[in-house]
């Protein structure tokens, strides 16, 4: 892009300041209150509150359940970035385009239909019956929500490095007597591997903080099935306004670590592309 | 939350080359595998939504979409919406015109900024308009002195929409602008336009798809939103209740009518994620195609941006 002279253009004054503007009272202002009532709350109670067992449970079950969600995304979401980019078959541009379901279908609903879907009556939870696994209203029933609500992430993250992976190099490999499944781990797996990583971590980062779908099929029970942002809002129907600013605090600061974690990532992976 | 206005390689000529080709068994698992997958978490749970909603018959649900609470959660998610998605578009195209035509320091930090509610939980958002203006809040005493409910009332829910739909018309916009450069915007101010006649002529029609694209994205999230929403609602049925609020409270009502209701309520917002994303594939197709006719047309278009499509995209997922 070429930069020139760009002090022709008016209108620098108004849009920055109504940016400006804007951002502050939308934005800032409500995070630095929430911020300021924190440290109101002193440090001593804050660590009592934030950190109380009830509350330990639900991040462990949070991290945990999130994580196994981005491990399931970043197996499949690979393959299926990989057979959309790479094969060609019936229906290919249909399930392209269903990838983003989940960014377009409000969590609400996502929670119910899959609430309904892994419920004892539901129609998913037949292929789990056999086993004796519990899907819905249990940890499996979260990891599946969260699932559900991160799965564009890794696959729209990964869909373009492969569209740019050099078909030269994978040929030249098997020109050298590589095997495909050598070649692939060799000199595909690497390349992909930093975005692979970035897209985990924006998974992860967006299952942390995910309420609507959750609450629908998990049973919500305290030290078992309760996540982070239910404590939050079961503290705050309690009136314990303490111990809900601080847990969301506590995740708050979790999403800003994420967030320069992903950015840093970003870094990273972008100088392992052309 | 979704990307940019992607733009896929459209002629790419892939010929059959044997050597970086799986083997077809290899391949027939992998594809076999990702539809699967498709079906179980994605196809599904969305035609689950209109079956379950019509299972007990047509009458069932008309009759649940034409209760009165039903049909006041539809207004009020409309109304919310009407506000929300005019304001973070206006703040969109001031953002991107100032961040896009001219150079700053610290322009970085303010995208990321402008960024930070994608980051934040819905649950959080909606609790720091609750420590501002609830009972307990920093403007509370004032606020029930001068008789104003902000908080479990449809102010605080139009602010908590506007919190987490803030960044998604900007960030599709500034990359757009960026690209488009400001030559035109120059030529047009040396030719005697005014600004805001350069901004309507000029600099409008050019970012309009990427305008459109990030104002459907901004209205599904908005009429959508639960978490966010559902703190600052006080759920009151037919006062304070949006489509997903009404999902929920019907989805935990006892009778089998209202878990009938709670999809027939559901299906109207399954029918918005359709169309959304019908909308957005349509938008991709277009400016993929207005992007190859441009580079057939000559090679007087700018390129596009130094960052890769990927960085992009991974930032406005965020």
């Amino acid at each position: 892009m070429v930069r020139r002279n760009f002090n022709a253009l008016p209108g620098f004054g108004l849009t920055m300041g109504f940016t400006l503007f804007y951002l502050s009272a939308i934005v800032l202002f409500p995070m630095g209150a929430l911020l300021l009532r924190a440290t109101g709350v002193g440090w001593h109670e804050f660590w009592e509150v934030a950190f109380a067992p009830r509350a330990v449970a639900a991040y462990k079950l949070t991290f945990a359940a999130s994580f196994v969600a981005a491990c399931i995304n970043a197996v499949f979401g690979s393959i299926l970035a990989w057979v959309l980019v790479r094969y060609h078959f019936r229906g290919k541009r249909v399930i392209d385009a269903l990838v983003d379901i989940p960014f377009a279908l409000p969590t609400a609903v996502a929670g119910l239909t899959l609430a309904n879907l892994f419920n004892q009556n539901g129609w998913l939870w037949q292929f789990f019956a056999p086993f004796g696994i519990k899907t819905a209203y249990s940890e499996i029933g979260v990891v599946i929500a969260l699932t559900f609500v991160s799965m564009p992430f890794i696959v729209r993250t990964l869909q373009p490095v492969i569209e740019g992976l050099e078909r030269e190099v994978e040929e030249a490999a098997a020109t050298l007597g590589a095997g495909r499944f050598r070649t692939f781990i060799k000199v595909v797996a690497p390349t992909l591997a930093p975005t692979l990583v970035t897209g985990f971590a924006l998974s992860f980062a967006r299952a942390v903080g995910e309420y609507g779908s959750v609450i629908f099929i998990s049973s919500n029970m305290q030290f078992k099935t309760e996540i982070t942002p239910l404590v939050i809002i079961s503290m705050l129907e309690q009136y314990e306004y303490g111990a809900a600013i601080s847990i969301a605090v506590v995740l708050l600061i979790i999403s800003f670590v994420m967030l320069i974690v992903i950015n840093f990532l970003e870094r990273w992976a972008s100088r392992y592309q052309t | 939350m979704a990307g940019v206005v992607r733009r896929k390689n459209q002629g790419s000529t892939l010929k059959s080359q044997r050597a970086s080709e799986e083997s077809p068994f290899a391949k027939w698992i992998l594809i076999t595998a990702a539809l699967c997958f498709v079906t179980v978490f994605l196809l599904l749970p969305l035609m689950n939504v209109f079956y379950q909603a019509f299972s007990k018959g047509w009458q069932l649900y008309r009759h649940s979409m034409l209760e009165e609470d039903t049909i006041h959660a539809i207004k009020l998610t409309l109304a919310i919406t009407a506000i929300s998605v005019p304001l973070n578009l206006i703040f969109g195209l001031a953002a991107s015109w100032a961040i896009a035509k001219f150079d700053f320091p610290g322009k970085t930090f303010l995208i990321s900024l402008i960024d930070l509610p994608f980051a934040v939980s819905p649950v959080v958002a909606g609790l720091m308009f609750v420590v501002l203006f609830g009972r307990q809040g920093y403007f509370g005493e004032w606020l029930d002195a001068h008789d104003i409910k902000i908080i479990f009332a449809v102010p605080g829910m139009v602010l908590a929409t506007v919190f987490v739909t803030f960044p998604f018309v900007a960030r599709e916009l500034i990359p757009v602008m960026q690209q488009t450069g400001s030559e035109q915007e120059q030529a047009a101010l040396t030719l005697g336009a005014s600004g805001w006649k350069t901004f309507w002529l000029v600099t409008l029609p050019s970012v309009k798809w990427g305008l459109i694209y990030g104002v459907i994205l901004c209205n599904a999230r908005a009429m959508g939103e639960f978490g966010a929403v559902s703190v600052v609602s006080g759920h009151i049925a037919g006062q304070t209740d949006t489509i997903p609020l009404r999902v929920e409270k019907l989805f935990n009502g006892a009778s089998a009518a209202s878990g009938v209701a709670a999809f027939a309520v559901a299906s109207l917002l399954a029918l918005l994620a359709l169309v959304t994303l019908f909308l957005k594939t349509f938008l991709e197709w277009k400016t993929d195609r207005d992007f190859a006719r441009a580079q057939e047309a000559g090679p007087a278009v700018e390129p596009p941006p130094n960052e890769s499509d990927t960085v992009i995209l991974a930032k406005s997922l965020q």
